[in-house]
Parts: structure tokens; C-alpha cells; sequence
């Protein structure tokens, strides 16, 4: 897949993608201290440069220490939630979609009564009574009521394909009912997928923040949301501590922002026709001559299709060449 | 007289339920003899894709039977219709969308394989290409790499690799430009010359059928109006539709005869 | 009868990703008045390209490196960064494109289209003046008014292709070019189609057609004169009885004998396809009868 003729939207939001995970992955270890460390006393103010460049919280700890830990939590149950979510998504949708009947049905229905369910309710529900609550049963927690929406997505899609002449040609050929899933739905359905996965990713992530802000997250690890949980508790925007909530409130406005961006710019990178338009229309800037929209065109590459009359209605007026 | 190894009996097809209902196929009977082709040409509407599609088993029936060598082959599922499509393949319409695009030809064709047999299955494959004139070097292509007839010529070998009785071409040449045409004909020609296939070819082009079919069948809006051998169907047609068929297709040598307009349009019922 | 339009000099290009592809070589060629042209070829000879370069819809990828355009003694420069006059689009040379019917809005009735289309070109028309206008154009040509009442779906596919195709005459252009206007319509619409053209051709609604299609044998029927496309270049132009029954150029003779009709001559013999010609042979000058 090349790379050529992205928009800048794509980049920015690669950039910062990339920038958020590097803060979880690298951050701690550049940032020496340990978020448990007493470093300073209550809401000590930030100070350079040093462990209390942010500041410290209400238990004296460093900010920044607890930021990049807390942000490397988030994303790793993100991550995991979102996978989970997706992966029992697609298979439930997939089989749902292809097969039909009272498959579909019995699974629809499933579906549809997930989605009906208040989440929060049930995950704090299950939350509660949960013996321990670490990492990884939150992340399969918020997982396992995640996978109703890409269910429904996922059908409706592999329902769509089902028609199409290749399944036929794959029946004839003797091809089973899950090689036929696997290798002839699946992959029409693999950008789609992938970008569901990233709207499940950084939903899990703000799920877990609205946990742990309820203080139900992790018990033992310290994450964005938990440290907005104490923000609260302690007060700190009474007293005007700004370090303890401005910046997990940054930071998961930016891993957010920017999962939202990357998928809402990832068509182009799996619809390379869609790409076509911007090299045209900068080389026609090049030019001198004027814009033009361009049209997806379908499988040809041909000419411009139902130009003329036809379009006349959008452009009535306008005076361009549409 | 040759023997009919496939027989359809008052079949009918009906989509939609109550009010809404429609007759696809309206008690339809045919025989397709061994070694022959036979052609149902009707225009878009009369429902010979239907009928195609009921009796590759991809489509269940509303009511009739369908016979294939002597045994009841009707609403076919599961095993059984696996078993089936080792005797009875076909070739679609449009030859790109009938490609996984994700697929080189080669996986295409080694899923056919897995069908035969490993042991068969690289002889079979071999020959099958050979068959419509293309040799190993095409396994490697992807579809888009290939031009319409080549793909056309492609899920040809595709089907013949099972060496099927009966080859069923649906609109199979309606999306390649004429000269490429002539040559997906004649390898089905081939097909029934060489290897004494049974081809049933579908298509809204009756010159295709003049040149390709033995027997020609004829179908308007469901019913199959006229049926016989092609000579006598073509050039001595009985019934109102095939006549009026044959009458307005436009032909290369001659001149369609055009009336007035008016006159035209009360004819066909759509005066204004 | 003179000249209608005399196209000179066109040259189109695809500017693509990875190369551009030339897809109108050079092409000149003149429409008389009164007559149809047909365009005949294969997919990729070019002959779409140059019916929307006509009708001056060419917009990107597809770049129009240098051409002109004669119509009524006016010249029109179709390359590079020419402007053209928003007024000859539609009202001089109009376009039916492919698969128009199947493009109209679904959700709208033809009557808007219809006002759409004349409201474009003169933004004071009232819906009145539009519609009666439309009304007058439609029983001229024999089909019932009730039609712009309808919805596309209402009507059937002849009768869709003979709305769409009065539509985009309603502003009288001097040229229509048309293309595969025929290919989805069974045998009888299509040749209620062709009478319609012809008529309209008649009436002076238009005063020339353009006729694209891969459809040899309609054109038989339809065109005065038929200009033969392969890749890019027109290689044989004439009368049509001549191009169809004497083609000169190898490529007109190989695509001529490929054609199948329901003749006595096609049943029980073999036709050699294309690809056992030598495309070499094609390359061969052009033919102007």
C-alpha cells in the first residue's frame, strides 16, 4: 500500500498517534521516577526541571511520573478492551451477516439486547463485585460490553457481500462455510474492521477514565482517570492545584483527538482512489487552472462519467464546470 | 436422438409473499440433451437468469423438479449439492466482480484443486488452461491485471477443472466487447466438440445464439414461449414474440425497417 | 448541407498516478448538419473520451492538451486553460452520458429534473414556463405528460431513456452527443430510440448527432456515416453502408467480422476471434472515404 498523495489530515493525526504512544511506551523510562515516590508535599507547584516539572499531587507524587505511567495504563487497556471488543465483534457479525436465517436472528437479538442495556450500569455492576481489579479485568470487562456495536456494524456489512458473485464462484469451488468467511467476506471487510477497531480503542479508553473518575478502576496501577479521581477527591480545583487536572485532561483529550482523526482519515489510506483527487487537484493548483471536485469514479479509470445536464442542479449558478 | 441428461418440469419461482408477489419463472419445462448446446435467450425481465440460477442449485424453487441424470436433484443442499457441483459448473456474467479481487489466479484455481484431488489436481489444472489458450504463466496474475476476456477465459478453466457434465454459461460474453466475444464462444464450441460437453448458455443476444446453440429456447416474462432446434426457431419462427424479436434486433447487413414513431409506440403499448 | 461542428486537433490526456495515458490522439473531425455520426469501438479506443471532450465535459484526471471547436462560425478553444463559455454547455452541444438513466435522482419526480436543467440555463424561467415547455416536447415526441408526474422508477427502462434523452435537448442544443444511449434497453426500445432520434433530427430539435457505441449493428441502422475508433485514433471514416459492408483499414475488417447476427451465414460455421489477428496489421494509415 503506498504511502503517496495522503492529505495532511492523515499525517497529523499519524504524528500524533505516534507522539501519544512514544509518551507511553518510552515516557516512564525517561522519566525516572516511580509515580508511588514521595517527591515533594501536597500540591507543590511545578517547578523546573526535575520530577516536580509538573508539579506534585495530593499524595506528593510526581505528575509528570504519574502522566506518562498513567498514560501507558490507559492506552495498554485501550488497546486490549478495544481488540477484545472487536474480535468477538467480528466474529458474531461476520457469522450473523454471511449465514442469515435463524443464526441471524438468535444472534441479532443478542446484539440488540446488548445495545439496549445501560453499560455503565452493568460494568459498574460487575465492577463491584469483582474480587480483585487489576489491569486486565477491567480491560475484559470493558471488552465484553463493547462487541454489540461492531456486531451490528460487522453484519450489516457481511451481509451485503454475501450477494456478490465471488461468494457464488467460492461455493462452486467446493470452498467450506468458514473458508469462505476467512477468505472471501473478510478481507472486503478488513478496512472497515480496522477502522471500527480504532473508534473501539479510544472508547475503551474513555470508559476506563469514566471508571476510574467513579473510582472503579484498577486497584494496584495508577491510570489518567484514577488521577482525575483524586484530583477530585482532594479538591484541587477548589484550591486551584491546575497541575493535578489540566494535564490527564489533556492528555486524554489528545490520545481521543487523535484516534478520531486517524479514522477519520483512514479511507483514504485504504481507498487510494480517493487520494487521486488531491494529487490532480494539486497539480491542476500548479497550473493555474481552476479547482475542480472530483468525483469517485467506479472501477474504471475511464472519463468523467454523468457530467453535463445531469449535475446541473448542485452547480446551478455557480458558473463552474461540474 | 441423443439422450437428455438434465430435465426441468414445470418449474416456477415466485419472490416476495402476499400482494407483493412475483412470478420469476412461470411454470417453465425444458430438456437439455448430452453433448449439445442449448440457449435460452430472453431480454432482461424474462427470467433465464432464474431459471440459470435454479438449476446450478444456487436458488431454491417454488415449486417443480429438476432432474439430472436420473436422479431428483431439486432444492438440493449441504453435502449433496457439494457433490452436485462436481457435475454441474458454471461461468457469470461479469467477469470482474466473479474474482475475489484479494486473489491471484492461482489460489482461485487451487481451491478447485483441493475439490479434485492433489493427486489429479496439477494435470487437471494444467489442461484446463490449456483448454482456453492460456498457459501457467496467468497464475501468478491478479485479476485487475488481466483484460475482460482473459478473466472470462480464466473461471472457464475454473469449471472445467472439475470436468462437469454440464457447464452452465449465464450472460457469460454480455460484458466483453465483440471481438473478444467470438472467442469465448468458440471455446465453449470447443468444449462441446472436443469433449462432448453439455453446455446451457444464457443470453439476451439471439445472434450469439444463432452461431453457438443447437436447440433454442425462448423466454418472455417468465414463460417460455417458443423451444426447438435453432435452424427452426430462428429462421422459422412460430410464436408473436420470438418473430417480433428476431424482427427488431438490429442487424449488421441490412437496415432495421423504421416506421413512424406513432406507429411504433401503439404497437409496443406505450402510446401516449 | 454544410458543416455542423468541426472538431480539430484534440488531444486528451489521463493524467494518472503513475502515467498518463493518451486516450484522444490527435483527432479532427466534422459532424454535417443533419446527420448522425456514429462512433464506433472497442472499450479503451477512446471514443467516450472524445464524445465528452465534444461536449465539453472534460474536467480532471482527464486533461485536454490542445483542440478547437467550430460551431456557427464561432471557435472555440478546448486546451489548456480555455475557459468555456458556460452558455454552450447543454444549449450548444449537449451530452447524453452512459447510464444517464439509471443516474437521476431517485427520490425526485422527472418534473424537477426538468426544471433543474432549464433553470441552469435561464435562472428566471418559472416552474410553469419549464414545465409547459417540457409538456410541448413530450407529446411532440409521443410520450404521455403524465411521465413528468413520475418518479424514475415508475418508468420503464424505454421509457426513461426516451425522458432522459428529451430532457437534455430541452435547450435545442445544436449538437447531442450520445453515448451507448441503446446498450441497456431491449430490442424494441431500442429501436423506438432510434426513431425518436431520427424524428427529433427532423423536427430541427437538434441539428446533429453524435452516436457512441461499441454496437455495431445499431448502427447500421441509426448513423449516416461511421468514424471507427482503435486506441486513441479514428481509423476509418465513411458512409456507413461502405464502412460497414467495404472496411479498407484491417482493424474495421477484423472488427466487422466479429459482429454475430441471427443470419443463416453465422449458424453452423466458425468465426475467427480478434486475437488470432495480428495486431500489428492495425497500425495501418487511417481510411477516409
Amino acid at each position: 500500500m503506498s504511502l503517496r498523495g495522503l492529505s495532511p489530515r492523515f499525517w497529523v493525526a499519524a504524528v500524533l498517534v505516534a507522539f501519544v504512544i512514544l509518551v507511553g511506551l518510552i515516557g516512564p523510562l525517561i522519566v525516572s521516577t516511580s509515580p508511588d515516590a514521595t517527591v515533594g508535599g501536597l500540591y507543590d507547584k511545578p517547578r523546573c526541571c526535575g520530577p516536580l516539572i509538573l508539579g506534585a499531587d495530593n499524595e506528593g507524587q510526581s505528575v509528570i511520573s504519574n502522566l506518562v505511567y498513567g498514560t501507558r495504563t490507559s492506552l495498554i487497556i485501550g488497546l486490549l478492551a478495544g481488540l477484545i471488543g472487536t474480535a468477538i465483534g467480528l466474529v458474531v457479525g461476520l457469522v450473523a451477516g454471511y449465514r442469515g436465517g435463524w443464526v441471524d436472528d438468535v444472534l441479532s437479538a443478542i446484539v440488540n439486547v446488548g445495545l439496549a442495556i445501560p453499560v455503565l450500569v452493568i460494568i459498574i455492576l460487575v465492577s463491584v463485585s469483582l474480587p480483585q481489579r487489576n489491569l486486565y479485568t477491567l480491560a475484559l470487562v470493558i471488552g465484553f460490553t463493547a462487541w454489540f456495536w461492531v456486531a451490528r456494524a460487522v453484519r450489516a456489512q457481511s451481509s451485503s457481500i454475501r450477494t456478490r458473485e465471488h461468494i457464488d464462484v467460492a461455493k462452486l469451488s467446493g470452498a467450506g462455510f468458514w473458508s469462505i468467511l476467512r477468505r472471501d467476506v473478510l478481507p472486503y471487510l478488513l478496512s472497515y474492521v480496522v477502522m471500527a477497531c480504532i473508534l473501539q480503542i479510544s472508547g475503551a479508553i474513555l470508559f476506563e477514565s469514566t471508571l476510574s473518575m467513579l473510582g472503579l478502576g484498577a486497584s494496584n496501577t495508577t491510570s489518567l482517570g484514577t488521577m482525575l479521581y483524586w484530583a477530585i477527591q482532594w479538591g484541587s480545583v477548589r484550591t486551584g492545584a491546575w497541575w493535578a487536572f489540566v494535564p490527564p485532561t489533556f492528555m486524554l483529550t489528545l490520545i481521543v483527538f487523535s484516534l478520531l482523526l486517524l479514522q477519520s482519515s483512514l479511507n483514504e489510506v485504504f481507498n487510494p482512489r480517493l487520494r487521486r483527487g488531491r494529487a490532480a487537484r494539486k497539480r491542476a493548483k500548479d497550473e493555474g487552472e481552476e479547482l475542480e471536485e472530483v468525483t469517485v469514479e467506479g472501477e474504471d479509470a475511464g472519463p468523467v462519467g454523468s457530467g453535463g445536464f445531469l449535475e446541473t442542479p448542485v452547480s446551478a449558478g455557480r458558473g463552474e464546470s461540474r | 436422438m441423443t439422450e437428455e441428461i438434465y430435465n426441468a418440469e414445470h418449474i416456477v419461482k415466485t419472490f416476495g409473499h402476499g400482494k407483493n408477489q412475483v412470478q420469476a419463472v412461470k411454470d417453465v419445462s425444458f430438456g437439455l440433451e448430452k453433448g449439445q448446446v442449448t440457449c435460452i435467450v430472453g431480454e432482461s425481465g424474462s427470467g433465464k437468469s432464474t431459471v440459470a440460477r435454479m438449476v446450478l442449485g444456487l436458488m431454491p424453487i417454488t415449486s417443480g423438479k429438476l432432474i439430472f441424470q436420473g436422479r431428483d436433484v431439486t432444492n438440493l443442499k449441504g453435502r449433496a449439492r457439494t457433490e452436485y457441483w462436481r457435475d454441474v459448473q458454471a461461468v457469470f456474467q461479469d467477469p470482474f466482480s466473479a474474482f475475489n479481487q484479494f486473489f491471484t489466479v492461482g489460489k482461485l484455481l487451487d481451491r478447485s484443486m483441493l475439490m479434485v484431488g492433489k493427486s489429479v489436481g496439477q494435470e487437471r489444472l494444467e489442461e484446463s488452461l490449456g483448454y482456453v489458450g492460456m498457459d501457467l504463466s496467468v497464475l501468478a496474475r491478479y485479476p485487475h491485471q488481466l483484460s475482460g476476456g482473459q478473466r472470462q477465459r480464466v473461471m472457464i478453466a475454473r469449471a472445467l477443472m472439475m470436468r462437469p457434465e454440464l457447464l452452465i454459461a449465464d450472460e457469460a460474453t454480455s460484458m466483453l466487447d465483440a471481438s473478444l466475444r467470438v472467442n469465448v464462444l468458440n471455446v465453449l464450441k470447443d468444449l462441446r466438440d472436443q469433449l462432448g460437453m453439455t453446455v446451457l448458455f444464457i443470453t439476451h443476444d439471439i445472434g450469439q445464439a444463432c452461431y453457438l446453440a443447437d436447440r433454442v429456447l425462448v423466454m418472455e416474462h417468465g414463460v417460455m414461449v417458443e423451444q426447438g432446434k435453432t435452424d427452426e426457431v430462428i429462421f422459422n419462427p412460430q410464436h408473436e414474440y420470438t418473430k417480433r424479436l428476431l424482427a427488431d434486433v438490429p442487424k449488421l447487413h441490412e437496415e432495421l425497417e423504421l416506421h413512424d414513431l406513432r406507429e411504433e409506440l401503439q404497437q409496443a403499448g406505450e402510446l401516449a | 448541407m454544410g458543416t455542423l461542428v468541426n472538431a480539430e486537433n484534440i488531444r486528451g490526456v489521463y493524467y494518472t498516478e503513475g502515467k498518463d495515458v493518451v486516450a484522444v490522439d490527435d483527432v479532427s473531425i466534422k459532424i454535417e448538419e443533419g446527420e448522425v455520426l456514429g462512433l464506433a469501438g472497442e472499450s479503451g479506443s477512446g471514443k467516450t473520451t472524445l464524445g465528452s471532450i465534444i461536449s465539453l465535459i472534460a474536467r480532471p484526471p482527464l486533461h485536454v492538451e490542445h483542440g478547437t471547436l467550430e460551431i456557427d462560425g464561432q471557435v472555440q478553444e478546448l486546451g489548456g486553460h480555455a475557459k468555456i463559455p458556460r452558455t454552450w454547455r447543454g444549449a450548444v452541444v449537449s451530452m447524453l452520458p452512459q447510464g444517464a438513466m439509471n443516474s437521476i435522482s431517485p427520490t425526485k419526480r422527472i418534473r424537477q429534473l426538468v426544471y433543474d436543467v432549464m433553470r441552469s440555463h435561464e435562472s428566471k424561467i418559472s416552474k410553469e414556463e419549464a414545465l409547459d415547455r417540457a409538456r410541448d416536447r413530450l407529446t411532440t415526441l409521443g410520450l404521455p405528460s403524465r411521465v413528468l408526474d413520475a418518479y424514475p422508477h415508475q418508468l420503464s427502462g424505454g421509457m426513461k431513456q426516451r425522458t432522459v434523452t428529451i430532457i437534455s435537448t430541452l435547450l435545442n442544443p445544436r449538437l447531442l452527443v450520445a453515448d451507448e444511449p441503446t446498450s441497456a434497453l431491449d430490442v424494441t426500445s431500442q429501436k423506438i430510440l432510434i426513431e425518436m432520434l431520427l424524428e427529433m433530427l427532423e423536427k430541427r430539435i437538434m441539428s446533429g448527432v453524435i452516436f457512441v457505441t461499441h454496437d455495431l449493428p445499431v448502427l447500421r441502422t441509426a448513423a449516416n456515416r461511421i468514424a471507427v475508433m482503435y486506441q486513441g485514433k479514428i481509423v476509418e471514416l465513411g458512409p456507413t453502408e461502405i464502412v460497414v459492408e467495404r472496411p479498407e483499414h484491417p482493424y474495421t475488417q477484423a472488427l466487422m467480422s466479429s459482429v454475430l447476427a441471427p443470419e443463416p451465414a453465422y449458424a453452423n460455421t466458425r468465426i475467427e476471434g480478434m486475437s488470432t489477428f495480428d495486431r500489428s496489421l492495425f497500425d495501418a494509415p487511417a481510411v477516409f472515404h
